[in-house]
């Protein structure tokens, strides 16, 4: 498996955010291309492409826009889900920064082929330097009669907004997404119906990932066979994957899937002081935690799953022997208690029992016990919570805990800071490679 | 404080941009914001009014967003990532820095009503930490010492860049842009991509790896594999 710079191609360029650098290799090409092949047909090509959501579920794309039901007389909406919150994840907001035009490219297609007539870029609020690209990069395409009424004499219309989120992780789950976009408070749906039947106003929507719909107007380019030649047969293609953490060079790599995090680490140049890392989560703070011993295993959606783990939004977070596994985890912890919506009593009440429970250890003054409450607990919210966000604040301790039981017992003794000293996990410290 | 003939104008503005006015409604708080400073209730009765909603309606979906501020914010907005990465990568004592420096603690303003203080999530910046943001521009790989020479620079009026943005402007200033009424003309600054955007190029090229986006320069670029 190798690097693979389709989206990233060509970010060196000074001009690479505007329309005429994107131009400048062909983008906007596949406008036309799109609506010569007609709506039935794009769908296709992408269902043949197996390209995966890359908003962390990995659900197949080709098969979420075939559920949208046709000539039902309604209308029907894109929405771009560009709220990029989880910890971990740097991938839709470096790509928004310096290839807005894909993404653009990717709604027209999208849009066309799923019939729709608006499409909404639901951004996280918090980036306003992104907003302005992307803002910019829809007045471009406006100007150049790539969005708006009569797109190049094909008679399809289509309206892009750029909206903008304020401040609450849980709008990144879909439904709750959808409430935020009408105007309401963000909290999740009960599913089904799923939002490809009843979506934005109750009509049928597609909702994908920043990431997923970049990848549109490369399939429509270069064909489904061009992105099956990268990945395995379960997730073909390639992905953006940031690196974080105590490597010597962190950044987003484009690599074919099935790259294994051994082969990035190279890539980024290593662990700061050589060795291997303590642990790494190979997809958002919401995926279980791997060891060294997995540095070999394929980054793909099936070998995740097979190692108990999830690829999520495959962007891994590296961590070195200065870190202490108990304070990595509660501190997520604590996020998702502040992120918990308050809609079910699973998530509201147990996020703050386990993150309570948690800075107990942190402080040294956890008992045994409560280590067994606490997989108790965990077990207790997964599954029955109301939506994954409760599932996913289930999911750090236990395998926190099946890797490091050492750890956690001397967390009802010892200070996670006397443990480990914070200032030697830092990139401020004395010595450190960066 | 009231709304501005203007800002009327702008909020109808917003919400003719959607199929269904109510959807409008996020980035019509921003931009009362930003005349007010927070969401005042004079915001929200605009907004109520703009919409055809109740004053009620409008504060129930205000108090539910983290960046509404209920009580009227600092002259700039600081915020220190301290989730798990950069809080490990040195976030942690970048908050501690600033935060006696504005001597001022999380969700407060400094005595001198320059800096509103928060310790944010995650910003979708983990390969550049510690993160700080001023006024929610990015202020990447910081350093406690770094950190604390931005708020004295502020303090002292001098100009102060973001490290992936422009020059920090206000905390309302930002509202204005995030709500996206009209273009502020920055979208140039900050340079186009930074270095760890970069990193796949770089280990790309190291690689003799060429584009494979399949596009005519790729091509000629070499090949992808
Ligand atoms: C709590 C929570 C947060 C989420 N945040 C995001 C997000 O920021 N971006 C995203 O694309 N998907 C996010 N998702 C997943 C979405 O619900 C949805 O699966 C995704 O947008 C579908 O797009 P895809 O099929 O292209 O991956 C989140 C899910 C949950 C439960
Ligand atoms: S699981 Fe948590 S975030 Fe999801 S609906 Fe329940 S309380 Fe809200
Ligand atoms: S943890 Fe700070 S930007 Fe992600």
């Amino acid at each position: 498996m190798t690097l693979t710079p389709v989206l990233t191609a060509h970010w060196d360029e000074a001009d690479c955010y505007t329309i005429d650098g994107y131009r400048r290799h062909g983008g906007y090409d596949q406008v036309a291309k799109g609506f010569q092949m007609g709506p039935d047909a794009l769908i296709q090509l992408v269902k043949d492409s197996g390209l995966r959501g890359r908003g962390g579920a990995g659900f197949p794309t080709g098969m979420k826009w075939g559920f949208v039901p046709q000539g039902d007389g309604k209308a029907h909406y894109l929405v771009v889900n560009a709220d990029e919150s989880e910890p971990g994840a740097c991938k839709d907001i470096p790509l928004m920064l310096a290839n807005p035009h894909a993404l653009i490219e990717g709604c027209i297609l999208t849009s066309y082929a799923i019939r729709a007539n608006w499409a909404f870029i639901y951004v996280r609020g918090e980036v306003p330097h992104v907003h302005r690209r992307l803002r910019a990069a829809v007045r471009e395409a406006y100007a150049a009669g790539l969005l708006g009424t009569d797109i190049q004499g094909s008679g399809f219309d289509l309206d892009l907004v750029v909206h903008a989120g304020a401040g609450a992780y849980i709008c990144g789950e879909e439904t709750a997404l959808l409430d935020s976009l009408e105007g309401r408070r963000g909290q999740p749906r009960l599913k089904p119906p799923f939002p490809a039947v009843a979506g934005l106003y109750a009509s049928p929507t597609v909702v994908n990932n920043v990431e997923t719909i970049a990848n549109v107007p490369y399939i429509v380019r270069n064909g489904a066979d061009w992105l099956t030649q990268w990945g395995t047969e379960k997730s073909p293609g390639f992905k953006l994957m940031s690196v974080s953490g105590h490597v010597r060079r962190p950044g987003v790599y484009e690599v074919a899937l099935g790259t294994t995090m051994r082969q990035l680490l190279e890539y980024a140049g290593g662990m700061r002081h050589g060795g291997e890392p303590k642990f790494w989560l190979p997809g958002g703070s919401s995926v279980p935690m791997l060891t060294a011993e997995h540095l070999d295993l394929p980054l793909t959606y099936e070998d995740m799953a097979a190692a108990g783990t999830m690829l999520g939004t495959a962007t891994p977070m590296v961590f070195d022997d200065t870190v202490s596994v108990v304070k990595a985890i509660t501190r997520w912890l604590e996020f998702y208690k502040h992120e918990s919506c308050g809609k079910c009593t699973p998530c509201r009440e147990g996020t703050g029992w386990i993150a309570g429970t948690l800075g107990r250890f942190e402080a040294g003054q956890g008992t045994e016990a409560e280590l067994g409450m606490l997989e108790e607990l965990c077990a207790q919210i997964m599954g029955r919570s109301f939506c994954a966000l409760g599932d996913a604040a289930a999911t750090p301790f236990p395998a926190a805990f099946k890797h490091f039981r050492s750890e956690w017992l001397a967390g009802t003794h010892t200070p996670a800071d006397q443990a480990f000293d914070p200032v030697a996990a830092t990139v401020l410290a004395a010595g450190a490679t960066r | 404080m009231s709304i501005s003939e203007q800002t009327r104008a702008e909020l109808v503005e917003l919400a003719g941009r959607y199929p269904v006015a109510r959807s409008a409604l996020l980035p019509m708080l921003h931009l009362v914001q930003s005349e007010e400073g927070y969401v005042s209730p004079e915001g929200i009765a605009a907004c109520a009014a703009t919409l055809g909603l109740s004053t009620a309606e409008v504060a129930a979906v205000s108090s539910f967003y983290t960046m509404y501020k209920r009580r009227p914010a600092g002259k700039h907005h600081i915020g220190v990532c301290t989730n798990t990465m950069c809080a490990l990568l040195g976030g942690d004592a970048v908050w501690q820095a600033v935060s006696e420096r504005a001597g001022a603690g999380h969700d407060e303003v400094s005595p001198d009503g320059l800096f509103d203080m928060e310790r944010i999530e995650c910003q979708a910046a983990c390969t550049h930490a510690p993160v700080m943001t001023v006024d929610w521009e990015f202020f990447d790989q910081t350093t406690p010492e770094q950190a604390v020479a931005v708020l004295d620079q502020l303090a002292a009026g001098a100009e102060v860049v973001s490290t992936r943005g422009p020059v920090v402007r206000g905390f309302r200033a930002a509202e204005r842009t995030i709500s996206g009424i009209d273009d502020d003309g920055l979208t140039d600054e900050g340079g186009h991509a930074d270095e760890l955007m970069l990193a796949t190029l770089r280990a790309a090229a190291e690689r003799g790896i060429g584009p494979a986006d399949g596009s005519a320069a790729a091509t000629s670029g070499g090949p992808a594999a």
